[in-house]
């Protein structure tokens, strides 16, 4: 620890015990847990993976659940942009209460979301009796889903763009427009490209937040095999099954592609980083 | 998980009571029964928990690690399964208390609503188009497999125990089911409160219960031509008992689920109590007569439990696996 290639300069001592503890702790809470799951998963084998994995239903649920958290973090992405936005820029009455809301989808336990939202969605539902109505059906089909992951992963992208937008000048932006710029100009190529990074950064933790999401969805899914089964419970059904080796399968199944997909998303986050300068 | 578990080693002045889902109201009106009946026999005061879900994730908690000291579960493949996966509990477990263990019974009726406008009599009516059935998934569910199982003997009794008719029958039966929720009182609130669905396949007691709280008729309990005898099994967690005064209050608690007034206790909560002694009439007047097939008859449940809920068992074939 004290050779020195560790050691960031810094003018605050200790960083060898900080680093100790926080590599033991990452440990214990992050890493073994995961490296169990792999150890588990090098003991069933390649073979035996791939079988339990490229079964139609595994595929199924597991393109239900990455779909649904994709559609999630992408109407995440744009809505928490503009409720940042909106909150940073502008000043009305119950602003803060707003803005403390928006951590509400934190502290609420996902169960008690999925409840109220279905009871809110669910034909006979607040909601759900207009878009009956339509002949739209939300509560039980995907679209549930949709709304329940939308709702756990909201605050992510506003509390990570939010303190960017605070940040930047909105001299800018006056600039662009006296110089001849259209708003929709301005916005593209002065505003957004700024704020890009940070909303990578809460686009991914929306997605993962959601990809992994269970106590919320089941209660507003309906849960039908290939139709609204999500990866989450199949993984459940599985242990109810007593059968260990098939979840941990479908465990890693979801923990190699959410992988792969934040790492793409980390890449593309270098890359805009480099291409605009900003760190 | 280590944490909870030496916390809870140490206060012992408490039980802890697994069960499932629709097993609540009963066992909270039974610990105070037994609380004080047990104070009453001199010992000092003791406080049961309880904990609930559905049964299939109640017993792997306790396999995992949850320090019940009683199950009372839905199926004995749950107890089983602990009992195998553990040994905290020996596998003769069933035979140390009456009745293989199973101090009340219950069976599977249609909850349906009022006045039935859909016309539903019996199992053949919930695969006609016009009707959607409500019942929680098999796989999640302990009450889901008892569903299944009494619309099995059902369709076998009706097909001439031809087990493909069987099978074409309950694909038609799942394909009118909506929503699968994971747990027996998911599926009554789906039914009840979000009004989904024209029937909701429930443990009897669920269904009065349900019946009960709605209050004004909204709901009617239909009892098929043929049902279950489901029989919903207790048993003492041997391994997670660490002192002989918890192991003599954990006994006497299931123990005195068969006295009288806890039999009583449970035919008024809508479980078929054996003994009807100190029970009020209205209490057992209410439920019906009706066959009810035993798990034996379907092979048991060390042979039911993967052949028809296991993986590719008959469940899943159903959904084309």
């Amino acid at each position: 620890m004290r050779t020195g290639i560790l050691r960031a300069p810094s003018a605050l001592p200790g960083f060898g015990l900080s680093f100790g503890i926080t590599l033991t702790l990452l440990s214990v809470i992050v890493l073994l847990p995961l490296a169990a799951l792999l150890g588990r998963g090098a003991t069933i084998g390649p073979a035996e993976l791939w079988t339990v994995i490229a079964n139609r239903r595994v595929l199924a649920a597991l393109s239900l659940s990455f779909r649904a958290a994709l559609v999630a973090s992408l109407f995440n992405l744009a809505f928490g942009l503009l409720l940042a936005w909106v909150l940073v820029r502008y000043r009305f009455p119950g602003r803060r209460l707003v803005d403390a809301a928006v951590d509400l989808p934190f502290a609420l336990p996902t169960a008690v979301a999925g409840i109220a939202l279905t009871a809110l969605y669910a034909p006979n539902g607040f909601f759900g009796q207009a878009f009956a109505a339509a002949g739209i059906r939300i509560a039980y089909t995907e679209y549930g889903i949709w709304l329940a992951l939308i709702f756990v992963g909201m605050p992510f992208v506003v509390r990570t763009v939010q303190p960017v937008i605070e940040e930047v000048d909105s001299e800018c932006e006056e600039a662009s427009a006296t110089l001849g710029a259209s708003r929709l100009y301005t916005l593209r190529r002065v505003v957004l490209p700024v704020l890009t990074p940070a909303l990578l950064t809460g686009f991914a933790l929306a997605l993962a937040r959601s990809v992994g999401e269970y106590g919320s969805v089941i209660f507003i899914a309906g849960n039908l095999p290939y139709k609204t089964e999500i990866a989450p419970l199949l993984i459940v059904i599985r242990l109810e099954e007593f059968n260990y080796d098939a979840a941990a399968a479908i465990g890693i199944a979801m923990l190699v592609i959410a992988f792969t997909i934040l790492l793409a998303i980390n890449a593309i986050q270098v890359w805009t980083r480099r291409r605009i300068g900003n760190g | 998980m280590l944490l909870a578990a030496a916390a809870s080693a140490e206060a012992r002045d408490e039980l802890l009571n697994v069960s499932y889902d629709p097993t609540r109201e009963f066992y909270r009106q039974y610990n105070e029964l037994f609380e004080s009946w047990w104070q009453a026999e001199g010992h000092e005061p003791i406080t049961i928990k309880q904990s609930h879900g559905g049964s299939g994730g109640q017993a792997r908690a306790v396999i995992d690690g949850l320090e019940a000291s009683v199950v009372t579960l839905a199926l004995s493949a749950d107890i089983d399964a602990i009992a195998e996966q553990t040994g905290k509990i020996p596998a003769d477990w069933q035979s140390r208390l009456p009745h293989n263990s199973s101090p009340y019974t219950s069976t599977i009726v249609f909850l349906i609503r009022a006045g039935n406008p859909k016309g539903i009599h019996d199992w053949g009516d919930l695969v006609r188009d016009d009707v959607q059935v409500i019942t929680p998934n098999p796989k999640t569910s302990g009450g889901a497999r008892w569903n299944f199982l009494a619309a099995w003997g059902w369709a076998m009794k009706q097909y001439g125990n031809d087990e493909n008719q069987a099978k074409a029958y309950l694909s038609a039966l799942f394909h009118n089911v909506p929503v699968l929720d994971t747990g027996a009182r998911g599926a009554t609130n789906t039914f009840t409160q979000r009004g989904i669905g024209d029937v909701l396949l429930a443990w009897e007691n669920e269904a009065f219960l349900a019946l009960a709280e709605a209050g004004d008729g909204a709901f009617e309990v239909v009892v098929p031509s043929v049902s279950v005898l489901a029989e919903p099994p207790v048993a003492l967690v041997d391994g997670n008992i660490t002192t002989d005064e918890e192991r003599t209050a954990a006994t006497a608690y299931l123990e005195h689920l068969y006295s009288p007034e806890a039999q009583a206790l449970a035919l008024k909560n809508f479980y078929r109590a054996w003994d009807t002694s100190a029970a009020a009439p209205e209490d057992i007047a209410r439920l019906p007569d009706v066959e009810r097939l035993t798990i034996d008859s379907f092979g048991g449940w060390a042979k039911v439990q993967p052949a028809f809920f296991g993986d590719g068992g008959i469940f899943d074939q159903i959904y084309g696996e």
